[in-house]
C-alpha cells in the first residue's frame, strides 16, 4: 500500500529545532568548542594581548617568538599575536554579516519568484547571470571601484551569495506549493500573504539555517582571499588575509607569518562547515532517514 | 470467474507436489543486528510447485518484509532475519553466502515489485535489462540471448517486441513495464516467483491482464507463486491458498475456499467484512425534492504544451462534463487514472481554472469569478484530498488547521477553536486533539481531521478526491461510514471521486463514469453499476477483481453454484 | 533533441546579457566620477579627459552601452588604459599557465573524486565513508593559499623536489613544465575533489535507494555491476552538474593560485588590473570568464541529453 512506504512522523514539534546537534558527535563537539574559542578570542582580543595591533615599531622588525611577543613581530614590528586576535573580529563580522544579509535578500527574492511567475522569469535570469561571474573576480572588481572599507567588502562578498539562497528558497517554495495542505488552505479561503507566512515560510527555515552556515564559511574565506590579493580592507587593518599577504614577501624567512593566521582561518572555516553539516543532518529528515538506511 | 475455477481443478494432487518454498518460524528484527523490535515474529509458510499462495494483510503486517527476506534483499543496515529458516528447494537461503544468493536469484527465485514505473533503470534499454539476467547466469551467445529475450517478450504478450526491446522504460506504459518485469523474472524459468503487490499501481483493466498473464505463465512453467497483496478481490481471483498476516504474525492459513467461506479467526472475518460489495446498495429514498446545490455545465479543461517547433499540443483533460448534485445526495465520479476525474474535481473547487463551461454553486455561477470575487463563495465548497500524510501542515496543531477556515471568514479565534473541538468529536476523535500535531495521528485519523477541517466552514458541497484510496480496507470502511453519517446529520452534498467501483457502489446515489476526459455514462448507481449500458462501464466492472464474491457475507455472488466447494 | 539544444542555447543569451549589463553598470553606478575613480586621486584634468574619451563616458548611458555591446560582438574587448594593448592580446599572451592549471586540476580532481565518492557511498556508514567525508570537509575549509604555502614549504623548501615558484611553457619540454605545475595543481585540486566527491557520494546514495537498484540486485548481478552499470550512470547527472557549477570556484581558485605560485597567467593579469584600476581589463576579464562558465554549462546541459534519455524530447 501507498502508506507503507511513507516515513512516519516527520517534523519538529512545538519547541522547534533544538541545539542538541551541536554535540551530536565528538568531532562536532570539538568544532563547536573551537568556534566558541575563536569567537571569544576575537571579542576579548584587547584583554588577551597588551599590544596595539597597528603600532609600528621599526626597531623590532621580524623578531622571532619571545615571551613579550608570543608569535614574534611582522615586517613593521607589529605584534603578530595581537594582529591575529584582532583579525578574527573582521573575519567573524564578515561571516555573520554576509550570512544575515544574503539570507534576508535571498529569502525575499526566492519567496517572490516562487510565487509570481513573471517575476520568476526575470529574477532567475538575473540570478543565473550573477552565478556565472566568478565570485572572487566580482568581489575584487566591486571593492577596487568603490574603495576598500568594511562595508564595501561585505557588499562585494554578499552579492555572489544571494543567488544561491534565492534559488534554494524558490525551490523549497515551489515544491511546498504543490503540497495538498497548501491547496487545502487555498480552498479554505486563506489569503496569499498568509499562506506564504504560515504554510510556506516555515519550510525554508531549516534549509536556510544550514545555508547560512555555508555562506558564513564561504564569506570568511572570500574576505581572506580579497585581503591576500591586496584587494580587501586596507592593509594596516589587521585581518587574517592581510597578515598573510604581508607575510608573502618574507615567506622563506619567516613562514609563521602565513601559517598562524592560515591555521586559525582554516580552523574557523572548518568548524563552521562541520556545524553546518551537523545542522543539516539534524534538520533534514530525508538525510536522517538515509543515515538510518531507509 | 473462469480463472478461479481452473486453478482449483487440480487441487487434489497439489499436496503431493514437491515443496518449493518452506518458511519456518521466521523472525526479523529491526537494526543492523536485528536486536530491535521484531517486525516478523514466527511466520511459517509453504509454497508447492505450481501453486499460488497469497499473503494478505494491511499495512504494517510485514508481508513485504517476508518476501524481501526470501530474496535476501532486506536493507542490510536496518533489518535482519534473526531466527527460523527459509528453505528454497531444500536449501536455507538465510544461511547462504552472498555469492550463492546471487546465483539463486533469477535462476531459482525471482521477484516482481509494486511500482513498475520506478523498478526499471531509466537510462538503459529494456531489452538490455533483460539481457543482463542472461549474461549473468548463462553462457549463451549474443544472438541466442536476443532470440530468447524476444521469445520471452512475446510470451508476456508485448506487442512489436523488436521495437520495445530497444526502448527506454519511460516510453512504455505501466502495464508494459510490468510485463517487462515479468519477462525479466521468468526468462530463466525460476521455480519460485515472488510478486509483491505487482498490480497495485495499475488500473483495473491492466491489473486484470497482468493477473491473467501471471496465472497463464505459471500454468505453462509450473512455477510456484508467492503473491503479496492487500486486495481481497485479487486474492479471490488468483490464490490456491491464502495466508493472512497481521503485525508480523500469521493469523490463519487455508485454502481459498476455506478462508473466504469459513474464516476461523475474528481478524480475518473483520477484514473480509470490510470489503465493500460490488453490488450497489439499495437506492436511498429522497425525502421530498432536494434543491440542486452544484451544477457543472459542459465543463472543459485544456492543457497546452508549448513546443518549440510546430504548433502547441493540446491535451483535453476534461471535455463537456455536465453534472448535477442535489442537497443530501452523493454523486460519484469513477474512472481510471488519466480519465480526468480529478481534473473535474479541482476545477469545481477552483484550485485550477476551467477553460470552458460553467459551474453553478448554490445558484451562483462561479467559473468566471476572479480570485477576489470568488472568496465569499469558496466556503460553500470544500475538498478532502487523497494523501492523509500531506494534507495537513505538519508544523501547526490540529486545532489551528481546523480553525483556519472560520478565522479567514471572520470568526473569532476562541469561537473557531471551540468549534474545532466540536468538529473533532463529530468525526469521532477526542476534543483534546486540538493541541496535538499531525504526526501523532494515523492515516485514518488524519483523514478524519481533514474532513473536520472541511466541515468547519459549513459547506454545502464536500468534494472527496480519492479520499479513502490510501487507507487500509478496515479504516476505509470506518471513514466511509463516517461520511455517510455526516451526510445524514448535516444534509451535505458529496462529490465523491474514486477509481474503486466497490467504494462507489456502497456510497454513491448517482455515478458518472469518465474515460479520456469525457463522461461516458451517468445515472443512478443502482442502474449504472448493476446494469451498465456502455461497453466501457461493462469493461470496468468485468475487470474488478473478486467480482464473483460477496466477501462480507462469506459467499459467492448469486449462490455458490459456479464455485466448487473445496 | 534539436529543439532541446536550441532552447538551451537561447537560454544562455539572456544570462550573458545580464552579465554584460552588470559589468557595464559596475563602473557607472559606483558613486562618484567614474573617470576619477579609475585615474585615482592625483589625476590631472587632462588625464581625466583622456579616460573619459577613451571610455566614451561623455555620451548618454544607453549609447555607451549599445556601442560597447556592438564592439563586443565584433570581438573588440577593449584596450588597457595602462599599457594601451588590446585586452584580447594581453589575454592570449598569458592564457597558457591558467589553462594548464585549470585543465590539470579538472582532470586530477575527477580521477580522484569520483572513485572516492563511489566507495564512500558503497561503504556508507563505515570508516571509509567517514574518512572521505572528513577529507571533503577539510578540502572545503582550508583555503587554497594555505594549502599552497604548506606544499611549498614541504616539497620545495624542505625536500627541494620541485622549484618554489614560476612557470615554464610546455612547449619548452614536459619535465620543467610538469615540476612547476604539479604543486599548484595539487593545491587547487583539494577543494574541487571535496566538491565532486561529496556530490558523487550523495548522488550515489540517492540512486542506491532507488527501486531499479533493488531490481538489479534481485537479478543476481554482482555488486560492481550494480554500482557501475546501474547506479553510476544514473548518478552522473548531478555529478556533472556540480563539475560545471564548480567551474566558477575553479576560476576564483586559479586567480589565487597564480598569486601564490607566481604564475604569469590571466589571474595575475586580472589582479594587477584591479590594483591599477585598469577598468577595461577588469570588465573584459569578468565577461570572458563568465562566457567560459556559460559555455561549459551549456556543454553540460547537452551532456545530460546524452546521459538521460528522458531529456530527449
Amino acid at each position: 500500500m501507498a502508506i507503507d512506504s511513507l516515513p512516519n512522523a516527520v517534523l519538529p514539534t512545538r519547541s522547534g529545532p533544538s541545539l542538541g546537534f551541536l554535540t551530536a558527535t565528538p568531532i562536532i563537539a570539538i568544532a563547536t568548542i573551537c568556534l566558541t574559542l575563536v569567537i571569544l578570542s576575537a571579542i576579548f582580543a584587547p584583554w588577551l594581548s597588551s599590544h596595539d595591533p597597528q603600532l609600528l615599531v621599526p626597531a623590532l622588525r621580524l623578531k622571532p617568538a619571545s615571551s613579550e611577543y608570543l608569535l614574534g613581530t611582522d615586517a613593521y614590528g607589529r605584534d603578530v599575536l595581537a594582529r591575529i586576535l584582532y583579525g578574527g573580529r573582521i573575519s567573524l563580522l564578515i561571516g555573520l554579516g554576509a550570512a544575515v544579509t544574503s539570507i534576508s535578500i535571498g529569502l525575499f527574492i526566492g519567496l517572490v519568484s516562487g510565487f509570481f511567475k513573471w517575476v520568476d522569469a526575470i529574477m532567475m535570469r538575473v540570478m543565473d547571470g550573477l552565478m556565472a561571474m566568478p565570485s572572487v573576480l566580482l568581489a575584487i572588481a566591486v571593492v577596487s571601484l568603490s574603495g576598500a572599507s568594511l562595508t564595501t567588502v561585505l557588499i562585494a562578498i554578499t552579492i555572489p551569495e544571494i543567488p544561491r539562497v534565492a534559488r534554494l528558497v524558490r525551490s523549497v517554495v515551489l515544491s511546498a506549493r504543490e503540497e495538498p495542505y497548501v491547496e487545502a488552505a487555498i480552498s479554505l479561503g486563506t489569503s496569499m500573504p498568509k499562506i506564504m507566512w504560515k504554510h510556506l515560510m516555515p519550510n525554508t527555515v531549516a534549509p536556510l539555517i544550514v545555508q547560512g552556515t555555508y555562506v558564513a564559511a564561504s564569506a570568511i574565506l572570500t574576505e581572506a582571499i580579497l585581503s591576500f590579493l591586496g584587494a580587501g580592507i586596507s592593509p594596516e587593518t589587521p585581518t587574517w588575509g592581510n597578515i598573510m599577504a604581508e607575510g608573502r614577501a618574507f615567506f622563506q624567512i619567516k613562514p609563521s607569518l602565513i601559517f598562524w593566521p592560515g591555521l586559525l582561518l582554516s580552523i574557523a572555516i572548518l568548524s563552521v562547515n562541520l556545524i553546518g553539516d551537523a545542522a543539516r543532518d539534524a534538520l533534514d529528515p530525508r538525510m536522517k532517514q538515509r543515515e538510518a538506511g531507509k | 470467474m473462469s480463472d478461479a475455477v481452473n486453478s482449483n481443478i487440480n487441487r487434489t494432487d497439489v499436496n503431493t507436489r514437491p515443496m518449493v518454498l518452506e518458511i519456518d518460524n521466521l523472525v526479523v528484527g529491526v537494526g543492523k543486528t536485528g536486536a530491535g523490535k521484531k517486525i516478523i515474529d514466527g511466520i511459517s509458510l509453504q509454497v508447492r510447485q505450481g501453486e499460488t499462495v497469497c499473503v494478505v494483510g494491511e499495512s504494517g503486517s510485514g508481508k513485504s518484509v517476508t518476501s524481501l527476506s526470501t530474496m535476501g534483499l532486506l536493507p542490510k543496515d536496518s533489518l535482519k532475519a534473526i531466527g527460523g529458516s527459509i528453505k528454497l528447494v531444500g536449501e536455507d537461503v538465510l544461511k547462504a553466502s552472498d555469492r550463492r544468493l546471487r546465483q539463486l536469484r533469477a535462476t531459482t527465485m525471482a521477484m516482481i515489485f509494486q511500482e513498475p514505473m520506478t523498478a526499471l533503470n531509466p537510462v538503459v534499454h529494456v531489452g538490455k535489462q533483460i539481457d543482463e539476467v542472461l549474461r549473468t547466469h548463462t553462457s549463451l551467445g549474443a544472438s541466442a540471448r536476443r532470440a530468447r529475450i524476444l521469445e520471452m517478450m512475446e510470451q508476456v504478450r508485448l506487442p512489436d517486441v523488436k521495437r520495445i526491446f530497444a526502448s527506454y522504460p519511460h516510453r512504455l506504459s505501466g502495464g508494459q513495464r510490468q510485463r517487462i518485469m515479468i519477462a525479466m523474472a521468468l526468462v530463466l524459468e525460476p521455480k519460485l516467483l515472488i510478486a509483491d503487490e505487482p498490480t497495485t499501481a495499475l488500473d483495473v483493466t491492466t491489473q486484470k491482464q497482468i493477473l491473467t498473464l501471471i496465472r497463464d505463465l505459471q500454468k505453462d512453467h509450473g512455477t510456484a507463486v508467492l503473491f503479496i497483496t492487500h486486495d481481497m478481490g485479487v486474492v479471490a481471483d488468483i490464490a490456491d491458498r491464502v495466508a493472512v498476516m497481521r503485525q508480523g504474525r500469521l493469523v490463519e492459513t487455508g485454502t481459498l475456499q476455506n478462508i473466504l467461506r469459513a474464516p476461523t479467526m475474528d481478524y480475518t472475518r473483520n477484514l473480509l467484512s470490510a470489503v465493500p460489495s460490488l453490488v450497489p446498495r439499495p437506492p436511498r429514498v429522497e425525502a421530498g425534492f432536494n434543491p440542486v446545490v452544484l451544477e457543472a455545465n459542459e465543463l472543459g479543461k485544456v492543457y497546452r504544451e508549448r513546443s518549440f517547433f510546430g504548433k502547441p499540443r493540446e491535451v483535453h483533460a476534461a471535455q463537456d462534463v455536465t453534472l448535477t448534485l442535489r442537497k443530501g445526495r452523493t454523486l460519484g465520479i469513477v474512472g481510471e487514472s488519466g480519465s480526468g476525474k480529478s481534473t473535474v474535481a479541482r476545477c469545481i473547487v477552483r484550485l485550477i481554472d476551467p477553460t470552458s463551461g460553467g459551474i453553478r454553486l448554490a445558484g451562483r455561477e462561479i467559473s468566471d469569478l476572479s480570485r477576489h470575487t470568488l472568496q465569499p463563495h469558496r466556503k460553500k465548497i470544500q475538498i478532502v484530498f487523497q494523501d492523509p500524510y500531506r494534507s495537513l501542515n505538519p508544523r501547526i496543531t490540529i486545532g489551528e488547521s481546523i480553525a483556519e477556515g472560520p478565522i479567514n471568514y471572520g470568526a473569532k479565534r476562541s469561537v473557531a477553536m471551540a468549534r474545532a473541538r466540536e468538529l473533532l468529536e463529530l468525526v469521532d476523535l477526542p476534543a483534546d486533539a486540538v493541541s496535538r500535531y499531525p504526526h501523532q495521528f494515523s492515516g485514518g485519523q488524519r483523514q478524519r481531521i481533514a474532513i473536520a477541517r472541511a466541515l468547519a466552514l459549513e459547506p454545502e458541497v464536500l468534494v472527496a478526491d480519492e479520499a479513502v484510496s490510501a487507507l487500509d480496507v478496515s479504516v476505509q470502511a470506518q471513514v466511509l461510514r463516517l461520511l455517510d453519517d455526516i451526510q445524514t446529520r448535516l444534509g451535505i452534498a458529496i462529490l465523491f471521486i474514486t477509481h474503486d467501483l466497490r467504494v462507489a457502489a456502497q456510497i454513491c446515489d448517482d455515478v458518472a463514469v469518465m474515460q479520456h476526459g469525457r463522461v461516458v455514462e451517468q445515472g443512478p448507481a443502482a442502474e449504472v453499476l448493476a446494469n451498465p449500458q456502455q461497453a466501457y462501464t461493462r469493461q470496468l466492472l468485468d475487470a474488478a477483481p473478486g467480482r464473483g464474491w460477496d466477501f462480507a457475507n462469506f459467499r459467492a455472488v448469486d449462490g455458490s453454484t459456479t464455485v466448487p466447494a473445496a | 533533441m534539436l529543439g532541446y539544444l536550441i532552447r538551451r542555447i537561447l537560454a544562455a543569451i539572456p544570462v550573458m546579457g545580464v552579465v554584460a549589463l552588470f559589468v557595464f553598470l559596475l563602473l557607472r553606478l559606483t558613486p562618484g566620477d567614474p573617470a576619477a575613480i579609475i585615474a585615482g586621486d592625483s589625476a590631472t584634468p587632462e588625464q581625466l579627459d583622456r579616460i573619459r574619451t577613451q571610455l566614451g563616458l561623455n555620451e548618454p548611458l544607453y549609447t555607451q552601452f549599445f556601442s560597447w555591446v556592438w564592439r563586443l560582438l565584433h570581438g573588440d574587448l577593449g584596450t588597457s588604459l595602462i599599457s594601451n594593448v588590446p585586452v584580447l592580446q594581453m589575454v592570449s599572451q598569458r592564457i597558457e599557465p591558467s589553462l594548464s592549471v585549470a585543465l590539470s586540476v579538472m582532470l586530477l580532481s575527477i580521477l580522484v573524486a569520483v572513485p572516492l565518492g563511489i566507495i564512500a557511498a558503497w561503504k556508507h556508514g563505515t570508516w571509509i565513508d567517514r574518512f572521505v567525508m572528513a577529507l571533503s570537509v577539510i578540502g572545503f575549509s582550508v583555503p587554497v593559499f594555505v594549502i599552497g604555502y604548506v606544499l611549498i614549504q614541504i616539497f620545495a623548501i624542505e625536500l627541494r623536489w620541485v622549484p618554489v615558484q614560476g612557470f615554464r611553457s610546455i612547449f619548452r619540454g614536459f619535465g620543467p613544465f610538469f615540476e612547476r605545475i604539479i604543486l599548484p595543481t595539487c593545491a587547487l585540486s583539494f577543494i574541487y575533489v571535496a566538491l565532486i566527491a561529496r556530490m558523487t557520494r550523495a548522488a550515489m546514495l540517492d540512486v542506491l535507494g532507488e527501486d531499479y537498484v533493488r531490481t538489479a540486485r534481485a537479478k543476481g548481478i554482482n555488486e560492481s555491476g550494480v554500482l557501475l552499470r546501474h547506479a553510476l550512470r544514473n548518478a552522473a547527472v548531478p555529478v556533472i552538474t556540480v563539475i560545471g557549477t564548480g567551474f566558477a570556484l575553479l576560476i576564483s581558485g586559479v586567480v589565487v593560485t597564480e598569486s601564490v605560485f607566481n604564475l604569469p597567467g590571466v589571474g595575475r593579469l586580472t589582479v594587477d588590473a584591479v590594483l591599477a584600476r585598469d577598468f577595461p581589463v577588469i570588465q573584459a576579464m569578468i565577461l570572458l570568464t563568465s562566457g567560459v562558465y556559460v559555455t561549459i554549462n551549456l556543454v553540460i546541459d547537452l551532456a545530460y541529453a546524452l546521459l538521460d534519455p528522458r531529456i530527449r524530447y
